[in-house]
């Protein structure tokens, strides 16, 4: 009873720390930035006072949208990362790992030029769509490879590959497409949270939104399928439906980053990771919301390296997430192999 | 007959190929039915089908008269429990949560475990004697206790039936007795139906109501222990060319030294077996006499020795017997005697020795060498 309330303790403490994190975050990337803005102004522009005209802009226009798609996308991506290490038990999975990413990314570009060489808008649907065809391509060859190679380094080696192929496929299309709205496209294709509009947030928003609550109502046959998968049926599970469920919603999560943001590397396996020793459990009621959270935080602390670091050149997202992010991957890499050894 | 659980025409094999035909089984509720063959003769492949881990390739199987393939996950999960040869994977859980997983067919859309349940956790782990481990990682005690914690939890899912594929391979003799003494209770108690396979022909012999004899593309019997365990049936089951298993006590004993015995042993009454399984392990071969039927150690030395020189139980020894092993001592060099004294019954064995003594064997006494 003591330790069960210790642990009680613990979480309470981790959701607080991560609730406090986001809030702190958020803030900090939109006072943040080669204009400095007060908190008082942030005020204001919230309640609808009146405020200097370019202030209000920057704000409303520039740095809410962007540090709101930071923190939604960031959990998006923490929670597809969190449900691929669940589906293939494996810690090292994750969207940019096992190529879902990239995937997504090389149709949307295909799309993308293909119709902006037709002079077509493309509408923030069109993007997830082909986004979520892109994932869902790559989430099949990586479902494919998973039968025939046991091994999970083999899985993530096959998932780095297929990541090539595809990013290979993207340079190709976006170097020779030759339009002005290509430096756009090579932006995104390297992943950034810039220029995003209030039109793109309210669609990832929803999105996002309903994709990961469908997950936490998942949480409990989720519980039951880490502990494998012949205990999971029988419990009663429906491991036909939970595995699909598994491959759309994480394809929709990872689509959804992807369409918005371009391919952000490591959130998704480091997140989950860190989440993980902070709750000292890995029950999927705890660590879905949790990922989410810890993925906004890591995600709108990273967006402020990335603006801030060497302003006025901004970073691509990706190199700021992979500096802190793939050293945590060696680690979980290195302590596996220790556990295996023992 | 009524049966708790039967099969009708169960077929069951791997991706649509048949690998064993025509199972019937057919039990009682509160039967334990141990599944004992060959490794690699489709043991857990029966189970499995019959846990519905795997599809069946053709038959029925009927659970408290209903169809096992016309129950949802949830009805089912709620009257059988598993435990199998699949390791449990899990990450930063104790024991504890482990046991705890076995609530799950009870709890709420979130599994959120209510004080009801936890008492339930508790006296599962009290009952296969796991408490202390409770705050343990899973992943950090041995095997032997995995075992057990993964008992408990099958038990505190309140099944009617449970089904184990090798329960007990990694427990000690004391944790062997005890899992099946909590069967046993748990069928005395509730009615609980086991099913399980056991490499421990032993054990199976002796807690088993139904023993499935299974032999790779067949289910060779179904029946009582009394009906399987008969002289030479687990041999030719098993296939086992070296050693021998007595099938009447459950001994397993090597395979004898086949050459020109050059000992002889009298003994009798249990006093034999030692010094029979010391020569076979020193690689001498030995002639045993003269031993009555019914002699405990009549079936160690007919696994063992060169020759067995017996004699119908409760008579006394014939002359033309004595006169037989008399001639075996005459081409032996050594006499190993382990008899004290000899009974009424047996004074033939006395005179054997006497006579060894007269024609100048060496003699060995007690139990030596």
């Amino acid at each position: 009873m003591q330790r069960q309330g210790n642990r009680k303790i613990r979480h309470i403490a981790s959701f607080l720390l991560l609730g406090i994190g986001v809030l702190v975050f958020l803030v900090c990337n939109i006072c943040i930035g080669s204009v400095e803005i007060s908190l008082s102004d942030i005020g204001k522009c919230l309640v609808g006072l009146e405020m200097e005209q370019t202030i209000q802009r920057i704000l409303w226009d520039i740095r809410f949208p962007r540090a709101v798609a930071a923190m939604i996308l960031g959990g998006a991506l923490a929670l597809a990362g969190y449900l691929l290490q669940t589906f293939f038990h494996n810690p090292i999975a994750g969207p940019f790992t096992l190529g879902i990413s990239s995937g997504a990314k090389m149709v949307v570009a295909l799309v993308m030029v293909f119709l902006l060489g037709k002079s077509v808008r493309v509408s923030s649907t069109m993007l997830i769509s082909s986004a979520f065809l892109g994932a869902l391509l790559s989430m099949g060859f990586v479902l494919l490879m998973s039968r025939k190679v046991s091994k999970m380094s083999m899985l993530i080696i096959s998932g780095v590959m297929i990541g090539y192929i595809c990013s290979a496929v993207t340079e190709f299309v976006v170097t020779f497409a030759n339009d002005a709205d290509i430096v756009n496209l090579h932006n995104w294709s390297r992943g950034s949270f810039s220029g995003t509009t209030w039109d793109h947030v309210v669609v990832m928003a929803a999105v996002v939104l309903v994709t990961s609550l469908i997950v936490f109502f998942l949480s409990k046959p989720l519980g039951a399928y880490q502990l494998g998968e012949a205990y999971a049926r029988n419990m009663g599970v429906n491991i036909k439906f939970l595995r699909g469920a598994m491959v759309v919603l994480s394809s929709l999560l990872s689509a959804c980053i992807v369409a918005f943001a371009g391919p952000i590397s490591f959130v998704g396996v480091a997140v989950p990771h860190l989440v993980k020793g902070m709750l000292g459990t890995t029950k999927p009621i705890l660590m879905i919301p949790a990922c989410f959270l810890g993925g906004s935080v890591f995600c709108l602390f990273c967006d402020l390296l990335a603006r801030t670091l060497f302003a006025p050149t901004e970073l691509s997202i990706s190199t700021v997430t992979a500096v802190f992010g793939a050293p945590i991957v060696l680690w979980i890499m290195v302590r596996r192999k220790k556990e295996r050894a023992v | 007959m009524e049966y708790y659980f039967s099969t009708k025409k169960m077929c069951v094999g791997y991706q649509k190929r048949p690998l064993i035909k025509d199972i019937e089984i057919g039990l009682k509720k509160g039967d334990i039915l141990t599944l004992i063959g060959p490794n690699g003769a489709g043991k857990s492949t029966i189970l499995k089908s019959i846990a519905k881990q795997l599809e069946l390739i053709s038959g029925v199987v009927y659970l408290d008269k209903q169809s096992l393939s016309q129950m949802s996950g949830t009805e089912l999960s709620r009257k059988m429990a598993v435990v199998l040869t699949d390791k449990l994977k899990t990450e930063m859980m104790t024991c504890e949560e482990v046991v705890a997983t076995g609530r799950y067919p009870y709890t709420g859309h979130f599994g959120i475990l209510s004080k009801e349940d936890y008492r339930m956790v508790e006296e599962a782990m009290e009952l296969v004697h796991v408490t202390e481990i409770k705050d343990r990682d899973y992943t950090q005690i041995s095997d032997g206790q995995r075992q057990r914690v993964m008992l408990a939890r099958a038990i505190c899912q309140e099944p009617e039936i449970i089904i184990l594929d090798e329960p007990t391979s990694y427990l000690d003799v004391k944790y062997k007795l005890e899992f099946l003494s909590i069967l046993q209770e748990m069928r005395r108690k509730k009615g609980l139906t086991v099913i399980m396979s056991l490499h421990e022909l032993e054990l199976a012999a002796r807690v088993a109501d139904k023993i499935l004899c299974v032999n790779g593309a067949y289910v060779d019997r179904f029946g009582t222990p009394e009906e399987i365990f008969v002289p030479g049936y687990i041999n030719q089951l098993f296939g086992i060319a070296s050693g021998c298993f007595d099938e009447e006590n459950s001994n397993m004993e090597l395979e004898a030294i086949r050459e020109d015995a050059k000992v002889f042993v009298i003994a009798g009454g249990g006093t034999g077996r030692n010094a029979y399984r010391r020569l076979q392990r020193e690689g001498i071969a030995f002639i045993a006499g003269i031993l009555f039927e019914n002699d405990v150690d009549y079936p160690v030395a007919k696994a063992l020795a060169a020759e067995v020189i017996g004699t119908e139980a409760f008579e006394p020894i014939p002359e033309e017997v004595l006169e037989r092993a008399k001639q075996k001592i005459d081409a032996c060099e050594r006499v190993v005697c382990c008899k004290e004294k000899f009974g009424t019954l047996e004074v033939a064995n006395g005179a054997l020795l006497a006579y060894a003594q007269a024609a100048g064997k060496r003699i060995e006494t007690k139990v030596i060498v």
